[in-house]
């Protein structure tokens, strides 16, 4: 075959540029691992993944409501911190352990998103969808602002009590506390729980029935409304997990403390491909990784944070509109 | 006009709407003077006005293009802080000359209006396909892929560097006329000129914005769109919490102080009026009916030989721009400007605003803002004491309230008086289903 100089400089260029690159990174990985050393990353990621489980939680409940209603449930943030709450008085004013503290949040936020769902999104199932999220905005601000009011949470910053002392194991100069393992535990085992629901019980069957077509899954005798309560049963109660978790790894809490998390897990779900339960959990812990990744490593990265968050959801849109594990959607004419 | 009315005489529409701003601008303005209204209620009207100006501009994007914005909040800021910086540059000349700030933000735009200048000049966006169809006859798929990648960002640096370099060469320039012109107005006049040239200024860079991320952005479906420009917002105010790196008299997270407090009730109305006579008639225009049609049917108005993309960035642009416009009036109510006035929350007011107005009409954006604003002020008033806390406690079960009850906003889709001149009367035409967001896929089946 003879080779034609426009095609061999083609490929010498192009190969120049794969060197280029690859040099780069690996200069760059060496020059961060020499500036840092690898603990320091290693650290961070392990830091990561406890945030990155926690979103995951508030993420799934963000994206069962939106694949059946499509309703962007800006007030589910808000059920994430009446769980914090909940937990916080079972706790610290009755003495609870942990175990019967999270069921009991859990339970709560279950009940407080069902009456939400009756009250709020239920008369508007008929009416267009802007509707429902103007009232789901109205719902947050008066979660908010109702607990926030002195008899109630009061609007103070309060200091949570762990319901168990802190252990830190040191492997290798990494500190991994057991708040990571209970968190990275609680998670799987709801995780879990919930895939199991969602796939393999007549329930889930319906939940996806009703997600896929409300008015055919109507048809094979499928209680559409009750599926729906369901499904913010189910979000809420994982919510009310999330807050119990988020308050033990970072304990101060406050009655606005669920709108960043709430807003970034939901980022989380839609990074995932929203809709999509094991697209929520990885969407979350790419998530997790990111924020601390960014206050690690980047030069002003805890004020950046945020920035740095939107950044990357607004690069996945670009390259893949859908989310990572989203479908795409074809559009019908 | 039905024919048994026909006889009765009416005015053209543009006289009674004429009269009626005529009359509210008099009637505030005197109540006012004779201090009927306190100078708390008559700030409380000013805030009215521009805030209308901006849930106007949210109206055009979402009500009449169809396009669902989380993000106004972050064009608002834009607006405000980029005309903050032009008047305080005016009165304490903190770049050093007293248009400096100004010179920088003219600068700015022309650089980037010369970047896509030449973007479009030299087809940069089409540039990596052709390199790829001519290379791939030769290379390997993956190296023709490289070098076009390689060969577009040289040229995509180069269009940069050249944009910023008339940028820096103009701004040079700029600084020395510009200083000496702003010498040069007689300071009897020197509030209004500047404030002109400032809310200009602001609302222009929030335009160019919005059409920057708008360009991109409005490819996506409508709730991640929706979502993409809530992460815009989310960007705008985490860099403006850290702003005082590249700015030091923006001051970051401490808040911006010494902007002159020039925005009057004149100010307010009559940018509201100017807001209006623009967004009317553009919507009348053919420009303005490709935008409604791009709402109602995406597919039907590309097949029209609409300019789908364009049609949307424009008017998210003009969205942007009115977004600055109250932005600007806002910063020079207060004279301080506080990154947490424009965190994501406060975000949803223009959006609650035109969704209780009625999306696709200006009266109703025009009235749900006034009553949201005597709403949220006037609650402060109304509760009893020792009950200021349940303000927005009770101001969301009113938020419910109006939604259970009226669904598709106070007006719908009506009009009044000059707004609706022109059009064939729409009260007859039935008025069809608000769109649902994502009307496009899936919801179809459900209708």
């Amino acid at each position: 075959m003879k080779v034609s100089p426009l095609r061999l400089a083609g490929r010498v260029l192009a190969w120049t540029v794969y060197v280029a690159l690859g040099a780069g990174i690996v200069w760059g990985l060496i020059a961060l691992t020499r500036m840092y050393g690898p603990v320091y990353f290693v650290q961070a990621v392990v830091d990561g993944l406890k945030l990155g489980f926690v979103y995951a939680l508030i993420a799934l409940g963000y994206t069962m409501v939106y694949g059946i209603v499509r309703l962007i449930n800006f007030a589910h943030g808000d059920v994430f911190m009446v769980g914090a709450f909940t937990s916080y008085f079972a706790i610290t004013k009755y003495g609870w352990g942990f175990v019967p503290a999270i069921l009991f949040a859990m339970l709560i936020c279950t009940l407080l998103n069902v009456v939400i769902e009756r009250v709020a999104y239920k008369p508007l199932r008929q009416a267009p969808r802007i509707a429902a999220l103007i009232t789901a905005i109205g719902v947050s601000f008066f979660l908010e602002y109702f607990t926030a009011l002195k008899f109630v949470f009061s609007a103070d910053y309060l200091t949570y009590q762990r319901p168990f002392e802190v252990v830190v194991w040191n492997i290798k100069g990494v500190l991994v506390t057991n708040i990571t393992v209970i968190i990275i535990i609680v998670t799987t085992l709801l995780m879990v729980l919930l895939q199991y629901v969602v796939n393999r019980t007549k329930m889930g069957k319906a939940m996806r029935a009703t997600a896929l077509d409300k008015n055919a899954a109507r048809l094979m005798g499928i209680n559409v409304d009750a599926i729906i309560s369901l499904t913010f049963a189910v979000g809420a109660a994982l919510a009310g997990a999330a807050g119990v978790l988020y308050a033990i790894a970072f304990p101060q809490i406050w009655t606005f403390m669920g709108i960043m998390p709430g807003l970034k897990a939901f980022i989380a779900a839609v990074l995932g491909g929203i809709g999509n339960i094991p697209g929520a959990f990885i969407g979350s812990l790419l998530m997790g990784e990111i924020d601390v990744l960014v206050v690690s490593f980047v030069p002003l990265g805890s004020r950046l944070r945020d920035l740095f968050a939107f950044l990357v959801l607004i690069i996945v849109f670009l390259v893949k509109p859908t989310g990572i594990m989203g479908e795409a959607q074809v559009e019908k004419v | 006009m039905p024919h048994a009315q026909a006889r009765k005489l009416h005015l053209p529409t543009w006289a009674t709407t004429l009269f009626v701003a005529v009359v509210v601008y008099l009637g505030v303005w005197y109540a006012g003077k004779q201090g009927w209204l306190s100078a708390y209620w008559y700030q409380v009207v000013e805030i009215a006005a521009f805030t209308a100006i901006s849930a106007l501009g949210l109206n055009l994007i979402y009500g009449f293009n169809g396009q669902f914005s989380l993000g106004h909040i972050g064009f608002y800021a834009i607006g405000a802080y980029a005309s903050a910086l032009v008047t305080k540059d005016y009165l304490v000349s903190w770049s050093g000359s007293q248009a400096g700030g100004l010179s920088w933000i003219i600068a700015g735009l022309i650089g980037v209006l010369i970047v896509l200048f030449l973007t479009r000049l030299l087809r940069v966006g089409a540039l990596n396909k052709r390199i790829v169809a001519n290379l791939s006859i030769d290379l390997k798929k993956h190296e023709a892929r490289t070098l076009a990648a390689l060969v577009t960002l040289l040229m995509v640096a180069v269009v940069l560097a050249a944009g910023a370099a008339c940028a820096w060469v103009l701004q040079r320039g700029l600084s020395i006329v510009l200083s000496a012109l702003m010498a040069a107005i007689s300071p009897a006049v020197a509030r209004h000129v500047v404030l002109t040239i400032a809310l200009l200024a602001g609302a222009s860079v929030a335009a160019l914005v919005a059409y920057l991320i708008g360009l991109p952005l409005l490819r996506l479906g409508s709730d991640y769109f929706g979502i993409a420009t809530l992460g815009f917002a989310v960007m705008v105010y985490t860099a403006l919490q850290s702003s005082d790196l590249v700015i030091p008299t923006m001051k970051g997270a401490r808040g911006m102080v010494g902007i002159p407090t020039w925005t009057t009730w004149g100010w307010a109305f009559g940018t509201l009026c100017v807001v209006v006579i623009i967004m009317r008639n553009l919507l009348y225009s053919s420009h303005g009916r490709a935008v409604i049609s791009v709402r109602e049917d995406e597919v039907a108005a590309r097949m029209m030989g609409i300019d789908i993309a364009q049609s949307k960035a424009v008017a998210f642009a003009f969205g942007g721009f009115f977004a600055g416009l109250a932005g600007g009036l806002y910063a020079h109510l207060f004279g301080f400007l506080h990154p947490s006035t424009f965190n994501v929350v406060k975000g949803f007011d223009p959006l609650i605003i035109i969704v209780l107005g009625g999306l696709g009409s200006m009266t109703g954006t025009i009235l749900a803002s006034v009553m949201f604003a005597l709403l949220i002020e006037g609650l402060r008033v109304l509760l009893p004491q020792g009950f200021e806390d349940w303000r927005f406690v009770v101001y969301p079960i009113f938020l419910l309230l109006i939604m259970l009850l009226r669904k598709q906003g106070l007006l719908g889709r009506t009009e009044w008086g000059w707004m609706r001149a022109s059009m064939p009367a729409e009260r007859d035409i039935p008025v069809p289903e608000l769109p649902a967001l994502n009307s496009a896929a899936g919801e179809h089946k459900e209708a």
